[in-house]
C-alpha cells in the first residue's frame, strides 16, 4: 500500500517528520519500505497560459508561442508538442529555472527564433517514468503566476508500507490515519461523508442468491454522468501517488474511494444490464470475458455478480469487459458491497489474478463500509461528472454478516504472557483507541472488536495489541528458566557432523546442490528411477526430486573441470527421494565423487589419477568410524550409471545401503565430461550405526605369523579368499594382512597371486608350532576346494 | 726399555695422523694390544732386577695410558667429524611444502547450521529433523495456516499434487515434535527448505533454522532474551543491538521480526542495510494456541515460543559473502575460502 503524506496528514498530523513517522508506523508493524519524494527536484516552474500559437517559420514540428506567466510581459518560447494551443493552463519553465537531471533552462535560439522558457511534460517534471507524448494540460482555473509545485502539492512524499496478510484494515487512508492517531493519542477526521439526495427514482433490482458468500450487497442508479468530464488534478494525483493511473472519471472515483477508505467499488454500465442484479455462484461451464480481455472459464465455488443474462463480473476480484463503463456511458449502476472473506480467498489466484479488490475482500473490508462508501462515491461522481442519483437498494442479511466477536483479555494472562504489569488504565486506552469496545470485569477487560478488525479473535491477539502498541522494545527481557536435567546420550551412533568431519579430513569439500534436478540428467544416470515430479517447477530443469545424489555431483563436477579445476572431491549429505508419492522413502544419504590427479599438483607427488580403490579407501574411512567394519561388504553388481567391472554394492548386514563405482564410459560420453569420475553414495542411518568399544585383555604371550600366497583365478574376488581364510582360522586368529597382488610374469595366464598375512594370539598361553601347522593346513585345503586355487610355489 | 720414548713418539704421531675409527683400532692394536709393542715391553719388565721394575713399569704404564687416552680423543674426534659429515649430507631443504593434502571443508551454510545448533545445543535444546517433502496438513493447516489463507500467498509453494508439497519453513518439524512429546520441548530444526522464487536474492532451496520452546510459564521477555542471546553470541558482538518489530505469523501470536544493527556498518547505514542501519535476521513469536491445539498440548498450563531464521542470511553477514546464488554453485573456489 502506497500512499501520499499529504493525503494522510489530512485526516491525522502527528508533530513529527515524515522519516519519523515512517519509524513509527514500522516499529508499530505496519512495515515502511520507501519513502521517497512524489516528485524529482526542480525550480522556477510556474502555471501559465498560452497566449498564441504560430508555427515556427523554418521547422515543420516546432510552434512559436507566447505565454503569460505571471510576469506582466508575454513571453515568447518555441515548443516542440504537438498538443500546445492557446488558452492552455502549462507548466512553465522560466529562465534560470532547473528541471530534473540538472537541466538548466537559458534563454536559446532554435532555427532562429528566441525561445525564453519551456513549456514542459509531465516527465521533464518527473512526474511520469515513461516519456510524455506531449505538455502537460493544467485546469482551465489554475492560478497563472502560480508557483507550480506548491499549485500541485508537489511537496510531498509517498510512503509504502508493507502490510502483513493480518492488516487488511490498513488498506486505506481511513485504517492508516486511524493506526496512526492511536500511536500519537490524536483524534482522526475524514472528510464529512453526508447521503446524497436522491433526485430519480430509478432503480435496479438486487436478488442475492449467496447470502453466506454476500451478505450485503448495495446498488444505486446514478443517471446523466458525463463520462467525458475532466477528472480534477488533485484526484489524478492522488491516485498517481497511490500507484494508479487515471482512466476516467468513474473509474477514477471508485479507486479514489478504495483508497481513502478501503471499500472496493465497481460501476455497471446500466444500459447493457438486462432484468436485475443476481449475486450467485457461477454454474460450472459458464464463461465470462474479464476487464482485462481474458476469458475465464468460471468455476461453481466462484461468486459472480449477475444479471438474467449471464455472469458479469468475478465478485471481489474483477469486472467484466462487456458489462463496465466505456466512454459512451451515460447511466451506471454503482455497487458496493461485502463480500465474506472465506469467498474470496484463493480465487483470484486460482485464475491467476490478484487485483486491489480482491487483496482487499481476502482479507476483510469492513462491513460498515458499504453504505458510507456508496454514498462517498455519489458525492465525488456528482460533482465531478454531473448526474442525478436514484435511491440506494441494498440486500442485506443479518444472520450471514459476520458475528460480533467478544473476547476476554485477563489481566493475569497479559501479566504473565509480557512479564510486566501495565497499568490498567494504560491498556483500556490503547484498547479503546483502537476501537475496542471495553468493559472492565474485575481487573480483566471485556471487550468487542471493532468490525474492521477481523484479526482480533483470540486473547492472544490483544494481548498483541497491547504489546504492539506500548512498544515490543519497551517490555522487559529475561532467560528461559530450565531444570538441568542430564540426558542419555547414545555413544555408539554417529553423528552426521562426525561423517562429515571425516569427509574433510580425507580432503574433499562439501558441495550442497538442489534437491530437484534434470530429469533428464537423472534419467542418464538411473533410467529405472522413480521419483515425484513437481507439478509447478521453476523451470524444467529443476522439475525431478532427486532420487540419489549422483545428478547433482556430476553437475557439480562438470561445473568445476568447466572452470579450470582439474581435481575435484566433493561429498554431500541430503535426502533422495525414492517411489511414488504415496510410497515415498525419503532417506539421508552420504555421496562423494572424485576426478583428476590422486594428489594435488606439487613436487613429491605421482601423477596418477584417482581410481576406484582410492575412493574406496576414502569410504572404508567412514565405515571404519563406527567400528563396525565387519558389517559391511562390497559386492560386485552393476549399477547403470556405474562402469560394470568397476563397481560394488554396499552391503550392511546384508542389506543394500548404497554404491561405489567408477561412471560408466557410456554415461560419461553421453554428459559430455572431460574426465573419469569415481563415485560412491552410501545410507547416512547404515553409517550412523557404531558401537560402544568393548575392551578386550592384551594378551602377554608371542605372537604366531604365516604369510601364505595363493595362486587364484583371475576372476575369484579376493573376499572369498579372506572369507575362506578367516573361517578356517580358528578362533584366535587376531589379524589378516593382504599385503601383495601379483599377475605377470611367473603366475599363470589368467590368475593371480594374492598374498595374506596371518597372525594368531593366544590370550592365555604360547600357541604351538604343530596347531598353527594345522590351522594352515586347513585354510590351504579349503582354499583349494572352493576356490580351486592353489598355494604358490 | 730405552726405546720407549721413541715408541711413544712414533705411536703418538701414528694416533694423530689416523684418517678412521678402523686404523685408529689398528694401532691400539699394534702398540697396546695383547702382542702389542707397549705391551710387549710390560712383559720384558721381568728381565730387570727389583729395584729397577717399579719405576720402569710406571712408566710404561704412565706411556700406555697416555696413548690410550690419545687414542679416545682422536676417536671422539673422528667420530664427531664423521657424524658432522653425514649431517650436512643428509640436510634437506626445510622449506618444500609438506607432503599430502587434506584441505577438504564444510560448506559455509553446514559450517552456520553446526554453529547455531552448537549455540543451542550447549544450553539444552535437541536437534530435530523431518521429512522434506510434506503434506499440506503439517506445512500450513496445523500451523493455523487453513486453505485460501492469504498467508500462503506469502510463501511460493511447490507442489507435487493436490496435498503434497515441498515444506516452506522447518516449522513442520515442531508439529510432529509436539505431537509426539511432551512439555517441557527446547529442540531447533535446521534443514532445506524450498520456494519457489529464483533472482538475485532468492534461490529456490535454502536452508532454514527453527526453534521451539514449550514449558510452563513461557513468556514473550523470554523469547526476546534467547534471540538477543543468540544473535550477539553468533555475532560474537556483545554490543550488539537488537530490536523486535510487530509482525504476522500465522502461527504465532504475539509476532515479531527482529532487526540487527548492521554488521557491516555498525548501524551507520551502508549499501547492505539499504541505509537503514538495521537488518532484518529472522522471525518469531509466542507459539499460537491453534498450533498447540493441533499439537493437543494444553494451552492453559503451557505456552511457548518459536523463532526461524535463514542461514544463508546469517551465514552471507557472518562471512561477508555478497551473492546468494554463490552457495549452490559448489564452485570449488568458492567452497575453499570456508574450510
Amino acid at each position: 500500500m502506497k500512499f501520499s503524506e499529504q493525503w494522510l496528514r489530512e485526516w491525522v498530523s502527528p508533530q513529527l517528520e515524515t522519516q519519523a513517522m515512517a519509524d513509527q508506523i514500522t516499529m508499530a508493524g505496519l512495515e515502511v519500505d520507501a519513502v521517497e519524494a512524489v516528485a524529482a527536484e526542480f525550480s522556477k516552474v510556474v502555471v501559465a497560459e498560452v497566449l498564441s500559437k504560430e508555427k515556427h517559420p523554418d521547422a515543420d514540428k516546432l510552434n512559436v508561442c507566447t505565454v503569460d506567466d505571471g510576469s506582466g510581459e508575454p513571453v515568447q518560447v518555441v515548443c516542440g508538442a504537438p498538443n500546445v494551443d492557446v488558452g492552455q493552463k502549462v507548466p512553465f519553465a522560466q529562465v534560470g529555472g532547473v528541471l530534473p537531471g540538472d537541466f538548466k533552462i537559458k534563454k536559446a535560439k532554435l532555427r532562429g527564433v528566441e525561445s525564453r522558457g519551456m513549456i514542459c511534460s509531465a516527465s521533464e517534471l518527473g512526474l511520469e517514468e515513461e516519456t510524455s507524448p506531449g505538455i502537460l494540460v493544467l485546469s482551465a482555473t489554475a492560478p497563472v503566476g502560480a508557483d507550480f509545485r506548491e499549485f500541485m502539492h508537489l511537496n510531498d512524499m509517498t510512503i509504502e508500507v508493507d502490510l502483513t496478510p493480518n492488516r487488511g484494515d490498513c488498506l486505506s487512508i481511513k485504517g492508516l490515519s486511524r493506526e496512526v492517531g492511536v500511536l500519537n493519542r490524536l483524534a482522526v477526521s475524514g472528510p464529512a461523508i453526508a447521503s446524497v439526495s436522491t433526485e430519480i427514482d430509478d432503480s435496479f433490482a438486487i436478488s442475492v442468491e449467496a447470502p453466506e458468500q454476500c451478505p450485503r450487497y448495495m446498488g444505486r442508479i446514478i443517471k446523466g454522468v458525463n463520462i467525458k468530464a475532466e477528472t480534477p488534478l488533485w484526484m489524478v494525483e492522488r491516485l498517481r501517488r497511490s500507484g494508479v493511473r487515471s482512466i476516467d472519471p468513474v473509474v477514477d472515483v471508485t479507486n479514489y474511494v478504495m483508497f481513502e477508505l478501503g471499500q472496493p467499488l465497481h460501476a455497471f454500465d446500466r444500459d447493457n444490464l438486462q432484468g436485475g442484479m443476481v449475486i450467485r455462484m457461477a454454474t460450472p461451464g459458464e464463461r465470462l470475458t474479464l476487464l482485462d480481455g481474458h476469458e475465464v472459464s468460471l468455476r461453481p465455488g466462484t461468486l459472480v455478480i449477475a444479471d438474467h443474462s449471464g455472469p458479469l463480473a468475478m465478485a471481489g476480484v474483477m469486472g467484466g469487459e462487456n458489462s463496465g463503463v466505456n466512454e459512451n456511458t451515460q447511466t451506471i449502476f454503482l455497487e458496493s458491497a461485502f463480500f465474506t472473506p472465506l469467498a474470496i480467498a484463493g480465487q483470484a489466484r486460482s485464475y491467476g489474478l490478484h487485483t486491489d479488490a480482491s487483496h482487499r475482500f481476502e482479507r476483510g473490508v469492513d462491513p460498515q463500509l458499504t453504505p458510507i462508501a456508496v454514498e462517498r462515491a455519489t458525492q465525488l461522481l456528482i460533482e465531478i461528472c454531473g448526474g442525478q442519483a436514484g435511491p440506494v437498494v441494498e440486500a442485506l442479511s443479518v444472520k450471514h454478516m459476520p458475528e460480533e466477536r467478544s473476547i476476554l483479555l485477563r489481566s493475569a494472562r497479559l501479566e504473565q504472557a509480557l512479564s510486566k504489569t501495565l497499568d490498567s488504565d494504560d491498556v483500556t486506552d490503547i484498547l479503546q483507541r483502537l476501537g475496542l469496545d471495553v468493559s472492565m470485569q474485575g481487573a480483566d477487560w471485556a471487550v468487542t472488536a471493532p468490525t474492521w478488525r477481523f484479526d482480533l479473535a483470540i486473547e492472544e491477539d490483544l494481548i498483541e495489541e497491547v504489546a504492539r502498541i506500548h512498544g515490543y522494545n519497551n517490555l522487559p527481557v529475561r532467560r528461559p528458566a530450565a531444570r538441568l536435567a542430564l540426558r542419555s546420550a547414545d555413544e555408539a551412533t554417529l553423528t552426521q557432523a562426525r561423517l562429515r568431519r571425516q569427509m574433510v579430513a580425507r580432503g574433499f569439500q562439501e558441495a550442497i546442490t538442489y534437491s530437484f534436478v534434470a530429469p533428464e540428467l537423472q534419467a542418464t544416470l538411473l533410467p529405472d528411477a522413480v521419483s515425484p515430479v513437481l507439478a509447478n517447477p521453476i523451470s524444467a530443469d529443476l522439475s525431478v526430486m532427486r532420487a540419489s545424489l549422483f545428478p547433482g555431483l556430476v553437475r557439480a563436477m562438470e561445473y568445476n573441470l568447466n572452470r579450470q579445476q582439474a581435481r575435484v572431491r566433493l561429498f554431500e549429505t541430503g535426502l533422495v527421494f525414492n517411489g511414488e508419492l504415496d510410497a515415498l522413502s525419503q532417506v539421508p544419504m552420504l555421496g562423494a565423487l572424485v576426478c583428476g590427479p590422486r594428489e594435488a599438483e606439487g613436487w613429491s607427488g605421482a601423477k596418477d589419477r584417482v581410481d576406484f580403490y582410492d575412493l574406496k579407501g576414502d569410504l572404508e574411512s567412514v565405515i571404519a568410524l563406527g567400528g563396525e567394519a565387519d558389517t559391511w561388504r562390497f559386492e560386485p553388481a552393476e549399477h547403470p550409471a556405474l562402469h560394470p567391472g568397476q563397481s560394488a554394492q554396499l552391503l550392511h548386514n546384508g542389506e543394500p545401503a548404497g554404491w561405489i563405482g567408477t561412471l560408466h564410459p557410456q554415461v560419461r560420453a553421453t554428459l559430455g565430461l572431460k574426465m573419469d569420475a569415481v563415485l560412491f553414495e552410501v545410507r547416512l542411518d547404515m553409517l550412523s550405526q557404531g558401537s560402544v568399544p568393548a575392551f578386550e585383555p592384551l594378551s602377554r604371550f608371542p605372537e604366531v605369523r604365516r604369510d601364505l600366497a595363493f595362486i587364484l583365478n583371475e576372476s575369484t574376488p579376493v573376499q572369498a579368499l579372506l572369507d575362506c581364510a578367516k573361517q578356517q582360522a580358528g578362533e584366535y586368529l587376531q589379524d589378516i594382512k593382504l599385503f601383495d597382488v601379483y599377475s605377470g610374469k611367473g603366475v599363470a595366464e589368467g590368475h593371480k597371486s594374492i598374498a595374506l598375512g596371518l597372525t594368531w594370539q593366544h590370550p592365555s598361553r604360547t600357541l604351538n608350532d604343530e596347531e598353527i601347522n594345522q590351522l594352515v593346513d586347513s585354510i590351504v585345503t579349503q582354499v583349494r576346494v572352493k576356490l580351486d586355487a592353489e598355494l604358490r610355489g | 726399555m730405552d726405546h720407549l720414548p721413541t715408541l711413544v713418539s712414533e705411536a703418538r704421531d701414528a694416533i694423530q695422523a689416523a684418517q678412521s675409527v678402523a686404523a685408529l683400532d689398528e694401532l691400539r692394536v699394534r702398540y697396546l694390544g695383547k702382542k702389542g709393542e707397549v705391551t710387549a715391553l710390560l712383559k720384558g719388565l721381568g728381565k730387570l732386577s727389583a729395584d729397577e721394575r717399579p719405576e720402569a713399569g710406571e712408566r710404561i704404564n704412565q706411556a700406555k695410558q697416555t696413548l690410550a687416552d690419545e687414542i679416545d680423543a682422536k676417536r671422539q674426534q673422528l667420530e664427531s667429524a664423521a657424524l658432522n659429515a653425514r649431517l650436512a649430507a643428509e640436510s634437506i631443504d626445510v622449506t618444500l611444502p609438506g607432503r599430502g593434502q587434506a584441505e577438504g571443508g564444510l560448506h559455509p551454510v553446514t559450517r552456520t547450521l553446526e554453529r547455531i545448533e552448537g549455540l543451542f545445543t550447549r544450553i539444552g535444546y535437541d536437534v530435530a529433523v523431518g521429512p522434506e517433502i510434506e503434506d499440506d496438513y503439517h506445512n500450513f493447516e496445523a500451523l493455523n495456516i487453513p486453505a485460501h489463507h492469504p498467508a500462503r500467498g506469502m510463501a511460493d509453494t511447490f507442489y507435487f499434487d493436490a496435498t503434497r508439497l515441498l515444506r516452506t519453513h522447518t516449522s513442520p518439524v515442531q508439529v510432529r515434535t509436539m505431537k509426539s512429546s511432551e512439555p517441557p520441548i527446547r529442540i531447533v530444526c535446521p534443514g532445506r527448505v524450498y520456494r519457489s522464487d529464483s533472482d538475485l536474492t532468492h534461490t529456490p532451496m535454502f536452508h532454514q533454522v527453527e526453534g521451539l520452546l514449550v514449558d510452563e510459564g513461557v513468556s514473550f521477555a523470554d523469547l526476546k532474551g534467547t534471540i538477543e542471546d543468540f544473535l550477539q553470541a553468533f555475532f560474537e558482538r556483545d554490543d550488539l543491538s537488537v530490536r523486535f518489530r510487530p509482525s504476522y505469523f500465522p502461527f504465532t501470536e504475539p509476532s515479531a521480526e527482529v532487526d540487527i544493527q548492521c554488521v557491516m556498518c555498525s548501524g551507520a547505514g551502508c549499501r547492505v542495510c539499504s541505509h537503514s542501519g538495521w537488518l532484518e535476521v529472522m522471525g518469531c513469536g509466542m507459539v499460537h494456541p491453534e498450533v498447540f491445539r493441533h499439537s493437543g498440548i494444553d494451552t492453559e498450563r503451557y505456552t511457548g515460543f518459536a523463532f526461524g531464521m535463514g542461514a544463508e542470511r546469517l551465514a552471507m553477514l557472518r562471512y561477508g559473502v555478497n551473492d546468494l546464488r554463490l552457495f549452490f554453485e559448489n564452485d570449488l573456489r568458492f567452497l575453499r575460502q570456508f574450510a
